[in-house]
């Protein structure tokens, strides 16, 4: 095969096969929240992402890994259509969800997007308030109820209410880098989704930020369904239920290798591709 | 942690959101003003100008060829508004170029940010100066100085290199702004490649950066010479208030024609003139400054574009 | 000779020695470094000569011939010598006006206004009675409480006093070569006083227009400015910072959104004197109707056709659109994706992104483009010209509908006057305009930084 991605990945690096994968135990509901059939995306002539097939199951976490710029990260803001407003980005195929095609023409992209709900690689808080942050959203979108409640019960969820419940009327950017992708995600489980898309949320932010959002990740999963794009195997492998492996072809357009649950893929992988990958071997 | 009902498996369908449509309605029709405007100039000069040519008392032949321009007896030639409006013009760009270039070159090749930051402020307040401001100037300083300089016999009251003076002056921050954008935007690694070869900070301004933006500089030549063929106030008051009439042959090309300091009527201080007195509409007088506007209107677009297209090759070359 | 080698053509003791061809180019280079800073100086020596010109005129000795001198008036009410007019009664005031008009020129003055709330000096009270019930419409004494002390004063000095300017003298001269000054003056106008003139003062702010540059004033062009550019905000700001959210959140990248841009760029080329033909063809007649406020039924009042503030308004909105909309679009794009994102994630539509997030952190950048557009509007000549500014007109503008004169169509007309008075008013207008402008920029200014500090 072509060898395309990071020639810098280290030769050296394994996947640390102790850690303890109690989560894929296998899935309590073998439901499916999303489902891809056929789907590519491209941006004008170029394919970006090639025949995916996924199936992301509802109240589990999923993780996408692979190479930097096999896609998916587009594959991922497909999946709200976040790409609509990218100039040129169309898709074709289907994304299912509850039964519809998100790409049908009747699909309200701002419905579709209350409920599939985003969460970026860079915090990226709105220059207003916490609270205003939180409660934005719900607002917008008539939610009628006590935003008071929905702003703490909201930011309990994002583990952060108690570092910020005295200063609510502060201004967002003067929390830390890890507070704000916390109330980033406190901002994104206010309008109450069923799925939050996630892309590479930890990138930014150090080491101890980190491991309080993957700790985050785990509790998120009860309520809702997770999508994540990380190019660090060690979040994929300890963090998440499945894991899809994409790779690019020739052309640079993203395809799915392989893609099952965490303690397989990374055990036992099917392909020499996604063992070459995860045991570094890559490039 | 409380645990949360699952939400409803409502529909995706397409909510109805008319005041979505009807605001982006609305501020598509605010967008598409500005074509309205366009539409309009063109339509409202080109009708009246329409029935300039049209009607008995003039021609487009006449417009473009004769030497006159004395609508009390019904002469309608423009070259006697061109010529002035190229003598102010040129004497203007005579006064930019060289000052709003080496300001440029200047501020971009050698300032230190202390006097970058007092200069830019300084063009910013001349930019800034109402141009009913810069004839007051020329009138009451530029005149009466150009006159003891060459003295009174040579430099009539109203003459065009006053106000030529005074529209160049003006159109300074213009050139040099335009100018400075262009110089930044050559890269830093062509500088260094000069050093790199041993050659003076003057060497690299003038081989290397210089001819590096001379199209972005070519671009703010154009449009300052379109700034200074529409100026219009510094003119009207300085630089005479009747057409320079000539007769080939018999004036004098350098002593009367394009003598600038003699007074001469330019195509915007005519324009003002006749329109500031009581002006009724459907008369010749009337139809005719439509007529002036129009080759106004002409020009500068002309020159405009020609320069917006200048600024398209240095960006291409460099982005 | 030293013979040729790698020693002679620079070895690493030359560094420090350079060559007699390098001096001679780092000589070059300073020379012209000199050159470029002369060149630049030129502009500051510009900017300073034009302010130091109109300061100049704008104060200065002036030669003032009396009519009747104040001294003698003073002394004929009883007054010790060296008593100012203003310290007289105003009954003394009003004795002066009796002894120094006419009868039928003191009924009229009574007409308008009265003298004395209690009785009337000249004009026989059953007459003015009469004319309130039954005059139409019914003078104005009818109705305003009677003269201030200084108004009547003022009418002293217009009226009895007659000061002339006779002649004036720059700044420059008044201070550096005053004796030479004095000298003249005494010879060319004897029985003129010299005083000290700044011809920038409350009053001229505040007066109306008038043909006497002594006590002309700017009051009716800078409501006439104010009127104006009200207009031209409310018309084109909406509309521009809606042109630049279309262009910058909604239009695609297509041939139409190309189109509009391109015109708009091309729009903020266009001579200003351009728009002040389409304002005449477009606002003034074509819409007269609209535009002379007749389809309001306001006939009554003298307004001069469509020549109106409106038209003014409406036609400098037109030429600052294109520079709003630049100005707006370049805020809205500084304002960073992510937001734009975290908005459509969260399911918001469009316009409640713009709303929410766009739009309050592109204000103060827009704020700062309309202010300066403002400041443009507010010192365009060439288009008012031809939309039709009056010429003269001394009453204040009443509202969009009235007729109107601005600043800097003062100053234009008065800088055209043969008059060296009316160079002096206009340098002083134009000292009003300049502080205007001036105060503009700074908030704009101050409003840039603020902002640029936020964001940072």
């Amino acid at each position: 095969m072509t060898t395309v991605g990071k020639p810098e990945v280290n030769e050296k690096k394994t996947v640390d096969l102790n850690v303890p994968m109690e989560t894929t135990t296998g899935p309590a509901l073998d439901t499916f929240a999303m489902e891809a059939v056929d789907l590519n995306a491209y941006y004008g002539k170029f394919r970006a992402v090639r025949d995916v097939n996924l199936s992301f199951r509802d109240r589990q976490i999923t993780a996408l890994i692979g190479p930097s710029g096999c896609g998916k990260t587009t594959l991922l803001r497909t999946l709200n259509r976040m790409n609509d407003l990218v100039q040129g980005a169309r898709a074709e195929g289907e994304v299912r969800f509850h039964g519809q095609n998100i790409f049908d023409a009747s699909v309200d992209p701002v419905e579709l997007r209350k409920r599939v709900g985003m969460v970026f690689q860079k915090p990226n808080p709105f220059p207003k308030t916490i609270y205003q942050n939180v409660a934005w959203g719900a607002r917008i979108n008539g939610m009628k109820q006590d935003l008071d409640a929905l702003v703490e019960h909201s930011l309990r969820q994002a583990a952060l209410w108690d570092e910020v419940k005295d200063k609510l009327d502060e201004s967002g950017y003067s929390l830390s880098g890890g507070q704000q992708q916390r109330l980033c995600i406190a901002r994104a489980i206010a309008v109450k989704p069923e799925i939050i898309l996630m892309d590479e949320p930890t990138s930014a932010l150090d080491p101890v930020a980190t491991l309080r959002i993957e700790e985050l990740i785990q509790d998120l999963k009860v309520n809702y369904t997770i999508i994540i794009v990380t190019h660090n195997m060690q979040q994929a492998a300890r963090a998440s239920d499945h894991t899809v492996f994409l790779n690019m072809d020739s052309d640079r357009a993203g395809y799915v290798v392989e893609a099952g649950t965490t303690g397989t893929l990374f055990t036992r992988p099917a392909r020499q591709e996604t063992e070459d990958y995860i045991t570094g071997r890559f490039g | 942690m409380t645990s949360e009902a699952p939400p409803p498996a409502g529909s995706l369908r397409k909510r109805r959101r008319p005041g979505e449509a009807v605001i982006g309605g609305l501020l598509f029709i605010a967008a598409a003003l500005s074509i309205l405007t366009t539409v309009g100039i063109v339509f409202e000069l080109g009708k009246e100008a329409l029935l300039f040519f049209r009607s008995e008392e003039a021609s487009l032949a006449e417009f473009l060829s004769s030497t006159q321009w004395q609508p009390a007896i019904l002469d309608f030639g423009i070259w006697p508004l061109v010529l002035a409006t190229l003598t102010t013009s040129v004497t203007a760009m005579v006064v930019a170029l060289p000052v709003g270039l080496a300001t440029a070159i200047y501020l971009s090749e050698y300032a230190t940010p202390r006097v970058r930051g007092t200069i830019k402020p300084v063009l910013e307040i001349l930019a800034g100066i109402p141009t009913v401001v810069y004839g007051y100037f020329a009138l009451t300083f530029m005149t009466p100085l150009l006159r003891s300089i060459l003295g009174v016999s040579v430099v009539e009251i109203f003459n065009t290199a006053s106000a030529g003076i005074v529209v160049g002056i003006l159109i300074i921050p213009l050139v040099s702004s335009m100018s400075e954008d262009a110089l930044h935007a050559v890269p830093m690694s062509l500088r260094e490649a000069s050093y790199a070869v041993g050659a003076t900070r003057l060497e690299t301004s003038l081989r290397v950066v210089l001819p590096g933006a001379l199209s972005g500089i070519t671009a703010a030549f154009v449009v300052s010479i379109s700034r200074a063929i529409g100026e219009t106030m510094v003119v009207a008051i300085a630089a005479g208030a009747g057409p320079k009439n000539f007769t080939f042959g018999e004036d004098s090309l350098l002593g009367y024609i394009l003598n600038p300091f003699v007074a001469g009527e330019t195509m915007t201080g005519h324009i003002v003139r006749i329109s500031g007195g009581d002006l009724s509409y459907n008369s010749i007088d009337y139809n005719s400054i439509f007529a002036i506007g129009l080759a106004l209107f002409v020009i500068t677009l002309t020159l405009n574009v020609l320069s917006r297209r200048f600024v398209a090759r240095f960006r291409e070359v460099y982005e | 000779m030293t013979p040729p080698g790698p020693e002679a053509s620079g070895g690493a003791s030359d560094l420090l020695q350079t060559s007699a061809q390098m001096r001679r180019r780092q000589r070059r280079g300073l020379v012209a470094r000199l050159a470029l800073l002369g060149a630049l100086m030129v502009a500051v020596a510009a900017l300073v000569t034009l302010i130091v010109t109109i300061l100049n005129s704008s104060f200065g000795l002036v030669a003032v011939e009396n009519e009747r001198s104040p001294g003698e008036l003073v002394a004929s009410r009883g007054y010790p010598e060296g008593t100012a007019l203003g310290d007289l009664t105003k009954e003394d005031l009003v004795a002066l006006l009796e002894a120094g008009i006419s009868t039928n020129l003191g009924r009229r003055f009574e007409r308008e206004q009265r003298f004395f709330g209690d009785r009337m000096v000249f004009e026989d009270l059953y007459v003015l009675n009469d004319l309130c019930m039954a005059g139409d419409p019914p003078p104005p004494a009818c109705y305003l409480p009677a003269r201030s002390h200084s108004q009547v004063e003022a009418l002293v000095v217009e009226r009895v006093v007659e000061p002339t300017i006779v002649g004036t003298w720059s700044f420059f001269s008044s201070v550096f070569n005053r004796d030479d000054v004095e000298a003249y003056a005494a010879e060319k106008y004897p029985g003129a006083e010299l005083e000290f003139r700044s011809w920038l003062s409350w009053d001229f702010v505040v007066n109306p227009q008038s043909p006497e540059p002594a006590i002309a004033g700017i009051r009716t062009a800078l409501l006439g400015s104010l009127w104006v550019v009200l207009i031209t905000l409310a018309f084109s700001f909406p509309i521009g910072v809606g042109a630049a959210i279309y262009l910058e959140e909604y239009a695609r990248e297509n041939r139409l959104t190309a189109i509009l841009q391109t015109n708009i760029n091309n729009l903020a080329g266009v001579p200003s004197i351009i728009y002040g033909m389409l304002g005449l063809a477009i606002f003034v007649r074509t819409l007269e109707a609209i535009t002379s406020g007749s389809f309001l039924g306001t006939g009554g009042e003298a307004t001069a056709n469509g020549r109106t503030i409106v038209s003014a308004g409406l036609t400098l909105g037109l030429l600052i659109l294109p520079i709003i909309i630049i100005n707006a679009q370049e805020a809205i794009r500084a304002v960073p994706g992510s937001l734009r994102q975290a908005g459509m994630a969260l399911g918001s539509t469009r316009w409640q992104t713009v709303r929410s997030h766009v739009l309050p952190n592109a204000l103060p950048g827009i704020l700062t483009g309309t202010i300066l557009a403002v400041a443009r509007a507010l010192g365009e000549t060439a288009p008012l010209v031809v939309v039709g500014a009056s010429t003269f007109i001394t009453t204040d503008p009443s509202g969009p509908f009235s007729k109107f004169t601005v600043l800097p169509i003062q100053i234009y007309q008065w800088t055209s006057r043969p008059q060296d008075e009316f160079r002096n008013i206009a340098a002083a207008a134009i000292l009003v305009l300049l502080v205007l402008l001036l105060t503009l920029n700074t908030a704009a200014v101050i409003l840039r930084n603020k902002y640029s500090r936020r964001t940072a």
